[in-house]
């Protein structure tokens, strides 16, 4: 590990973590202004996890440690998920910890302990939004798994840091595989980050919420790490697929140079992305809960359309 | 120069494969038809590029009678034929489509499988894509199997012909003028007979629904 490394892991992580609820901010105040509401404040998320903080916790007197411990277990893995993910550098002493399928093995883990402590509880929206929550992961993960899979073959590795190197070094060239690749992973990041035609997050509707539900009993500082975690995920997620797509302006070299030059061009990608996620979340209606898994349906077929086409058009 | 259009080509193939399996997946008749208008375009401009690569004249005039016949006048046809059945309606599948899906799922793959070793031997510019139009025309057989009405099942036809053209002009750079003349004469009169059938079928039993031929033998 070199220094230059624990330097560029360390501003990934911290960079993440600043973020992440920044653009939760940026993707609520476009939607909110392309839907012609006024906008919350850009640092609105900000000012809600400082209120958290400062809050009392309040728990359930049935709940078991299980309930207390799974806040911080989500916000680390979601750390964790953030400082694998090549978004500033790829040289990361932690990338060789996890590959693509230990990091989806890392939402896994995060999504069963939030519905573990989801039913712990013992109310009715806890094992409700916990039931939906694991039908849409089921679903989800595969054609998440299929989506890295088509990187992978391109690339002859499931590290994402040598996906990321690869992809960004090949002449520029049309890729069907990564086209179908790239819309299934937006369906796929729409339904895990609980967005609007899976799942509405402004919503406390008992129809139809989902990551709402899970989260239901939880105050105080407890929420505020969930509701950060749930920004790291977004981040998380969006970083994954610029790292796949769009993966120019990510530093490689050994030189502090480049790594200055990588955190506006995330930035600015990210903003990009923020824009969009609001826009697709405006022209888009929320769906009915049973249609969820042939959205997801989709999405897999598409990631396997890709992988196939892969294989056999070489493209 | 040769690189990108092989890419173009491979990019209107992937298209084409897409196309099948939304066209599967759809559940408004309305839809279906714009689906097998966009399909015959994509055929129409796959066809173009080939033509272009092998500088074969006689693939810009198929293309041609596809954009008329396959994008124009079929499509026409048919939406006529729809608003005068009244039949924009939801189309009902035999089997869910999710499970539909990943049937067509193996279906392209065991097409893959199965076109590798031909076109192994071919030398066409755009021999990978032979795959993909077999898979095409299975998942249009697929298609065909799962819908029970009458209009889905004559798209279904449709597309099947337009991947076994797809496959031609993959394969062998089309088949010859008077072939391809011949059977996009044969789509049209078959259409008009379909139409005639689905009228028939209409005032018979008023309902578009195939299953209800099946009672003719009892009586």
């Amino acid at each position: 590990m070199t220094f230059l490394g624990a330097i560029s892991q360390l501003l990934a992580i911290t960079a993440a973590l600043l973020l992440a609820p920044l653009l939760m901010g940026w993707v609520n105040q476009w939607r909110a202004w392309m839907q012609n509401r006024s906008a919350p404040s850009l640092l609105q998320p900000y000012r809600m996890l400082h209120k958290l903080f400062h809050k009392e916790s309040v728990v359930a007197e049935h709940a078991t440690p299980l309930f207390r411990v799974v806040p911080y277990i989500v916000f680390g893995a979601m750390t964790l998920a953030c400082g694998i993910v090549p978004t500033l550098s790829t040289e990361l002493p932690l990338a060789p910890a996890a590959d693509a399928i230990a990091l989806v093995g890392l939402f896994a883990l995060a999504r069963v302990f939030i519905s573990l402590a989801a039913m712990d509880i013992g109310t009715s929206f806890g094992t409700l939004g916990a039931r939906r929550e694991m039908l849409i992961g089921f679903l989800a993960e595969p054609a998440l798994l299929m989506v890295l899979f088509t990187a992978s073959l391109i690339s002859t590795s499931t590290s994402l840091t040598t996906i990321v190197e690869t992809l960004a070094h090949r002449e520029l060239a049309i890729y069907p595989s990564l086209a179908f690749a790239g819309v299934a992973f937006t369906m796929v990041s729409l339904a895990e980050n609980a967005r609007v035609p899976v799942d509405n997050p402004t919503t406390h509707l008992e129809l139809t919420m989902i990551h709402e539900a899970l989260i239901l009993e939880y105050s105080g500082r407890h929420l505020a790490l969930i509701e950060w975690a749930a920004s790291l995920k977004l981040f998380a997620y969006s970083c994954i697929g610029l790292a796949l797509f769009f993966p120019w302006g990510v530093a490689e070299a050994q030189s502090p140079l480049a790594l200055l030059l990588a955190l506006p061009v995330l930035v600015i990608k990210l903003a990009i992305g923020g824009i969009v996620l609001a826009l697709l979340e405006t022209i888009n209606a929320k769906m009915r809960i049973f249609r969820v898994p042939e959205f997801l349906a989709t999405a897999f077929l598409l990631a396997v359309i890709g992988m196939l086409v892969r294989i056999l058009l070489g493209g | 120069m040769q690189g990108m259009f092989g890419q173009l080509i491979n990019l209107f193939a992937s298209v084409l494969l897409l196309l099948s399996f939304a066209m599967l997946a759809q559940r408004r008749v309305v839809t279906l038809i714009d689906l097998f208008m966009l399909q015959g375009a994509t055929l129409v401009a796959a066809t173009t590029v080939v033509g272009v690569v092998t500088h074969q004249p006689h693939l810009y005039l198929s293309a041609a009678l596809t954009l008329l016949l396959k994008v124009a006048l079929i499509p026409w046809l048919l939406h006529r034929v729809i608003r005068q059945l009244n039949v924009r309606w939801d189309v009902e599948t035999l089997i869910n489509i999710p499970t539909t899906l990943l049937l067509g799922i193996v279906l392209v793959i065991f097409a893959f499988n199965l076109a590798l070793p031909i076109s192994q031997l071919s030398s066409s510019v755009a021999r990978g894509t032979l795959g993909i139009a077999l898979a095409g025309v299975l998942l249009s057989f697929l298609m065909m199997i799962t819908r029970s009405k009458a209009v889905s099942q004559v798209i279904g036809f449709l597309s099947m012909e337009n991947c076994l053209f797809f496959a031609a002009t993959s394969a062998t750079y089309g088949m010859p003028l008077v072939v391809e003349l011949g059977i996009a004469l044969d789509v049209l009169v078959g259409i008009l007979i379909l139409g005639v059938f689905m009228f028939q079928l209409r005032e018979r039993f008023d309902s578009l629904d195939i299953r209800h031929i099946e009672k003719l033998k009892e009586d």
